[in-house]
């Protein structure tokens, strides 16, 4: 009993915690394990309903790797509303709006949320920027900021779909073509 | 509308009722030829690749206006091949002129030396990216040769794909209500993300690859070269050289005044006997890029309004 209430509190950081810690008698035991991997953190940023190919491509435009606190990234999750999803858990860091904007461009119906002491303090809307800058590189070799030290910067040409133009060399991208900085 | 200390990088920046402005300072340029309009002032013109129209017309319309021109046509006798940067040079450069001229084979140059530069910079072209003044000039024929730039039926011929005078062109005269004719093979048609604009201001076009389908509904045809050093691989050059020729049994079946354009140099894609019939446009197109030139000058340099 003692342990099922430390995965309870562990959970609640978001909606599918709480309604699984509900139902955490009918868990299977493997299923119990595979959710502590990305076990709840007391303090930081979680995003959820990451598209699954973008959780990568999110831990990198947030540089996590340099992150010197816990990185949780979870992906392949099952998700009633977008399929498959993503989970990244920054512990023992908020992130700001401009830092969630950046994020945006590869998944714009994430859910952020700002936890502390293990409750949800903030919710964070995530908002495509109008100009994106030094995130995501040209996919043209021969435009100047693939050949000088030049940051990238591209405007929002389409929302839906995500269509980005290259301030410099005015090449038009799809989501398919961001690759990060 | 202020034009002085502007910099001229792409047609995209620049509204119809700018567009037109220009054009009628073109006219003026024209009318009066000569004139010591940008006596003390300075031209640098950076080319950085080959270029013989472009380069010559801007140094011939800076000295027609008593102006003087600094610069290079080969970087190889420059800093940057002792690994100098664009943004030094165009920093050491503004030191030396009033306005500065680039031509670069890295798309977004331009952009770059503009944000570089605190004098105006005019984009020479920059890879297959923009060329704005050659657009300039070429709405600045089609409004001379047809007497007006509204409601015409435009065709494209040749290189769609690779052919920077045609995207630029194209976002030109979306402003003025025209039907636009895309001739290409399918590997060398308008990239999509020009038509999907297209439909998106309900501007009406068609694209084919038959060059005879619509040459009755005709008023301008643009032809391009096929620019063998934009294929990626010789072999797929190889296979759409020569693919369109006019000629003069083509002339048969177009409407008397339609005019052809080129934005030159040609290769074989008009044949030499279509230069002495009424159609031919090209050389006076080409002919137009000094009064557009003059225009451009004497506007982002302050002289006229």
């Amino acid at each position: 009993m003692a342990k099922r209430k430390s995965i309870n509190k562990k959970m609640r950081n978001t909606r599918r915690g709480k309604v699984r810690a509900k139902k955490a008698s009918s868990v299977p035991k493997e299923e119990l394990k595979r959710e502590l991997k990305i076990s709840a953190i007391d303090e930081g940023t979680v995003i959820d309903h990451i598209p699954t190919d973008a959780t990568f491509k999110v831990a990198e435009i947030l540089d996590l790797e340099n992150h010197k606190g816990i990185v949780s990234i979870a992906t392949n999750l099952q998700s009633k509303r977008i399929g498959k999803k993503g989970i990244v858990k920054v512990g023992g860091k908020s992130l700001t709006q401009d830092e969630v904007n950046k994020i945006a461009i590869v998944a714009p119906e994430a859910t952020v949320n700002i936890i502390k002491n293990y409750d949800v303090k903030e919710k964070i809307k995530v908002k495509t920027p109008e100009i994106i800058d030094n995130v995501v590189k040209c996919s043209n070799p021969i435009c100047i900021t693939n050949n000088e030290q030049v940051p990238t910067k591209f405007y929002i040409a389409r929302k839906d779909p995500l269509k980005i133009k290259c301030h410099y060399c005015e090449r038009i991208m799809g989501k398919e073509d961001i690759e990060i900085v | 509308m202020e034009f002085k200390n502007r910099d001229v990088i792409s047609i995209t920046d620049f509204s119809k009722e700018e567009l037109l402005h220009i054009l009628k300072v073109v006219r003026q340029m024209e009318q009066k030829p000569k004139g010591s309009l940008l006596k003390g002032k300075i031209l640098a013109t950076l080319f950085f690749e080959p270029s013989t129209r472009t380069r010559l017309s801007f140094t011939s319309a800076m000295e027609q206006l008593s102006g003087t021109v600094i610069g290079f046509s080969n970087a190889n006798v420059t800093s940057i091949q002792k690994g100098e940067s664009l943004w030094d040079t165009i920093k050491m450069t503004e030191q030396y002129a009033d306005a500065i001229v680039i031509r670069h084979p890295l798309e977004g140059s331009a952009r770059l030396a503009a944000e570089a530069a605190s004098v105006p910079v005019i984009n020479g072209g920059d890879g297959s990216n923009q060329h704005p003044t050659q657009t300039m000039l070429d709405i600045y024929t089609i409004q001379k040769i047809k007497g007006k730039l509204d409601g015409l039926h435009i065709g494209f011929v040749g290189d769609l794909k690779y052919g920077r005078t045609v995207h630029s062109l194209v976002i030109a005269l979306s402003h003025f209500n025209p039907t636009f004719y895309f001739i290409a093979p399918d590997e060398l048609q308008i990239p999509e993300n020009y038509t999907e604009e297209l439909f998106r201001k309900k501007i009406r076009h068609f694209k084919t690859r038959d060059l005879e389908r619509f040459s009755k509904e005709l008023d301008v045809l643009y032809v391009t070269r096929i620019q063998k050093e934009r294929f990626p691989d010789p072999l797929e050059y190889e296979k759409f050289k020569g693919i369109y020729r006019i000629d003069e049994a083509f002339l048969q079946h177009v409407k008397k005044d339609m005019k052809i354009m080129h934005p030159l140099p040609r290769i074989d894609e008009i044949d030499k006997n279509v230069d002495k019939t009424q159609h031919a446009a090209y050389f006076e197109q080409a002919a137009n890029g000094i009064p557009v030139r003059k225009a451009l000058l004497a506007l982002v340099l302050g002289k006229v309004r």
